[in-house]
């Protein structure tokens, strides 16, 4: 029962980590790169304008798509791992 | 073939699909209606989630939205889709190994408490309220639009539809529609935009084409930012947005889509823990399709007008010369001219054409063979034209086959449909489950909710059709309202009361009250109540201040629970259960 305890307490901590990290990643291409940073990227051209703007009506939501799976992957790895799959 | 026949058949035959669907997905328990029995595989739900979530709004009115404000509109882009992120990682999977059937059974268990449940069953109902009567309205104006029937023809059509298969088949019938409607409305959508790519840019992909180099050697965006400076507008790539305006608004839309109860719902459908994270992926792939496809839409869309109304030396285009859909859609009212210089032709400049924005007709032709309008405003801009032309004109503008007309009002029109239809479900669980089981008598049978849950979704229906009818004047700025309360009320005591072992009702329900009160003050008084702009707080508009709201939540939640008892130890064991995977099996019966 301990033993379960402490796993399960592990399995969330990672897990935690896990999704701080994707939500780094969510929050830096669409509110970093699509409206913060904007100004920054300005330089760099894409299609007949700026990386910015790419960002806010393309490349944030490639990239969203791209966090669900690698997420949805290393948490299906993990349950395996640790035993806690269903 | 005429147009009308084809519409009809294109129409006709999607309606005759859903009903055969319906049938044969009939709901035979509670658990069938309200989670379509826990087994559908996680693609399915994707599919059918994006066209729950794609509403007539986002099939009709997103490309034009994007296509007049440019890159402002990217608030809209992330914000509709970035909420699929919070809700893989942070809500759907222990939603779903709590294994219940809907919001407030959540919100109500985990604070073990009927006061916080009654929110959030009031929150429930006025968000899916809100969004369900634009969503009649739609399939009523699709109608009178190609099918040349009265509104409300249209509208009582729709109810229908709808009735058949959200009240015999409840969630089972719905999703397995749902994934019809969504192969439908992408068709739709995509169709038009692929020949649109192909004659403005000789891309086939719309998402490479916009950043393609047109004959003139200049990129599509370029030219349309020349294009709009030269019209008096801000550069389409520019927007006028504050940044924190832009920040609030993405967020508040995020997190009001992660909060949205007949989006969350979806996710108690699928088998296991696993496929609720993936099946947001798949939910999002099938939304990216759409909205990827948006932002060309919008550009090229835009490109082709102006050229079309100013003609190649921007000087205007005599009226009599204008291309049939030009007419057409001034015959609709979408479009509006007033040739305030009296030479006949057409000028588009920025400015509004007209007082108050949108023209009024008087019952006369002018000259031209034009209709006459009794607004016009000074300045020099003579066109009005809607957003919603964007996509409705879209194959007109473009010289498409009469076929590709007719597939974008059954895509409109099951847009709006599935739309509605998950609304609908979600105010008549809330009613048969959450109220009448869990509140009100605790002790009916299973046969018997599942006839209240169909007696909740046919007063609904009926209640859903007569604002579809009867819209109120506020459809429009209400939107904002339902983003905001599901940002500022449901999102912050769900993720608490997943991430928070400590979180009680206390700290809960004082939270949501703030979160709800804050949110709805500051939009009724700049919605209606005439508050002007300079009165905004930081430059943050009605549509962005669910983010405020959802700050003021988490905070006073978070310094209320401080403050008083901890929860019982069997709730900390919930919490900490719906943590792991392991032992979720199947939606609880109770």
């Amino acid at each position: 029962m301990a033993d379960d305890k402490s796993k399960a307490a592990q399995y969330w901590s990672t897990n935690l980590r896990l999704i701080l990290g994707s939500l780094v990643v969510w929050a830096f291409v669409s509110y970093g790169c699509g409206i913060l940073f904007r100004p920054l990227l300005s330089g760099i051209s894409v299609g007949g304008t700026d990386l910015g703007f790419w960002f806010a009506q393309q490349g944030s939501i490639l990239t969203f798509i791209g966090i669900i799976f690698f997420y949805a992957w290393r948490m299906n790895k993990l349950d395996k791992e640790m035993g806690l799959e269903e | 073939m005429s147009l009308d026949l084809l519409t009809y058949m294109f129409i006709g035959g999607s309606f005759a699909l859903y009903i055969g669907i319906a049938i044969w997905a009939r709901a035979g328990s509670t658990k069938e209606f309200y989670v379509a029995g826990g087994g559908v595989p996680p693609v399915a739900n994707g599919m059918a989630t994006a066209a729950d979530w794609m509403s007539a709004a986002s099939f009709i009115s997103l490309a034009g939205i994007v296509s007049f404000i440019g890159r402002d509109g990217a608030a809209y882009l992330m914000g509709w889709t970035g909420g699929y992120v919070l809700l893989a990682m942070l809500l759907a999977p222990y939603l779903r190994k709590f294994g219940k059937f809907t919001v407030p059974d959540f919100v109500g268990d985990r604070y073990y408490s009927s006061t916080a449940r009654t929110i959030a069953v009031i929150c429930t109902i006025v968000i899916s309220f809100t969004y369900v009567a634009g969503q009649m309205r739609g399939v009523g104006i699709v109608f009178s639009r190609y099918l040349h029937v009265d509104i409300n023809t249209g509208v009582i059509v729709g109810m229908v539809i709808v009735f058949f298969y959200a009240v015999l088949g409840g969630m089972k019938g719905i999703t397995y529609t749902q994934v019809a409607q969504y192969c439908v409305l992408i068709m739709a959508f995509m169709v038009p935009a692929f020949f649109l790519s192909m004659q403005v840019t000789g891309h086939f992909l719309p998402q490479t084409g916009l950043g393609a180099t047109l004959d003139t050697g200049k990129s599509v965006l370029a030219t349309l930012n020349d294009l709009s400076v030269e019209l008096g507008f801000d550069q389409y790539t520019q927007g006028n947005k504050s940044t924190i305006d832009m920040f609030f608004m993405t967020a508040a839309l995020m997190c009001g889509t992660a909060g949205l109860p007949h989006v969350i719902v979806r996710f108690f459908t699928v088998p296991r823990v696993k496929d609720a994270r993936i099946s947001a992926g798949w939910a999002l792939i099938f939304i990216a399709i759409l909205y990827t496809t948006v932002p060309a839409v919008a550009g090229f869309g835009r490109v082709n007008l102006i050229e079309t109304i100013n003609g190649p030396d921007n000087a205007g285009v005599e009226y009599t010369q204008m291309p049939s859909w030009f007419k057409n859609w001034e015959s609709s009212g979408l479009i509006g001219w007033a040739d305030k210089n009296g030479d006949g032709k057409v000028q588009y400049l920025a400015g509004s054409a007209f007082e108050g924005g949108k023209p009024e007709f008087l019952d006369q032709r002018g000259e031209y063979g034009q209709r006459l309008t009794g607004n016009a405003s000074v300045s020099a801009n003579e066109v009005y034209v809607d957003r919603d032309i964007m996509v409705l004109a879209n194959p007109e503008i473009a010289n498409l086959p009469d076929w590709v007309i007719a597939l974008v009002a059954a895509g409109a029109v099951a847009a709006a449909l599935s739309t509605a239809a998950g609304l609908l479900l979600v105010i008549s669980t809330s009613i048969s489950h959450d109220l009448m089981k869990k509140t009100i008598n605790p002790n009916i049978t299973d046969q018997q909710e599942l006839t209240y849950a169909r007696l909740a979704a046919i007063v609904a229906i009926i209640i859903a059709g007569y604002f579809g009818i009867n819209p109120p004047g506020f459809v429009a700025q209400v939107v904002a309202l339902a983003f905001g309360l599901a940002a500022s009320s449901v999102f912050p005591a769900i993720i608490l009361g997943i991430f928070s072992t400590r979180m009680n009702t206390q700290g809960a329900v004082s939270g949501m009250l703030v979160g709800l009160s804050v949110t709805i003050a500051y939009i009724v008084y700049f919605k209606f109540m005439g508050g002007t702009p300079d009165q905004l707080l930081f430059g943050i508009s009605p549509e962005g201040f669910g983010t405020v709201g959802m700050l003021l939540n988490f905070t006073v939640a978070l310094l209320v629970s401080a403050m008083t008892p901890e929860p019982p130890a069997e709730i900390q064991t919930i919490i900490e259960d719906i943590r792991i995977p392991r032992g979720a099996g199947e939606a609880h019966t109770h």
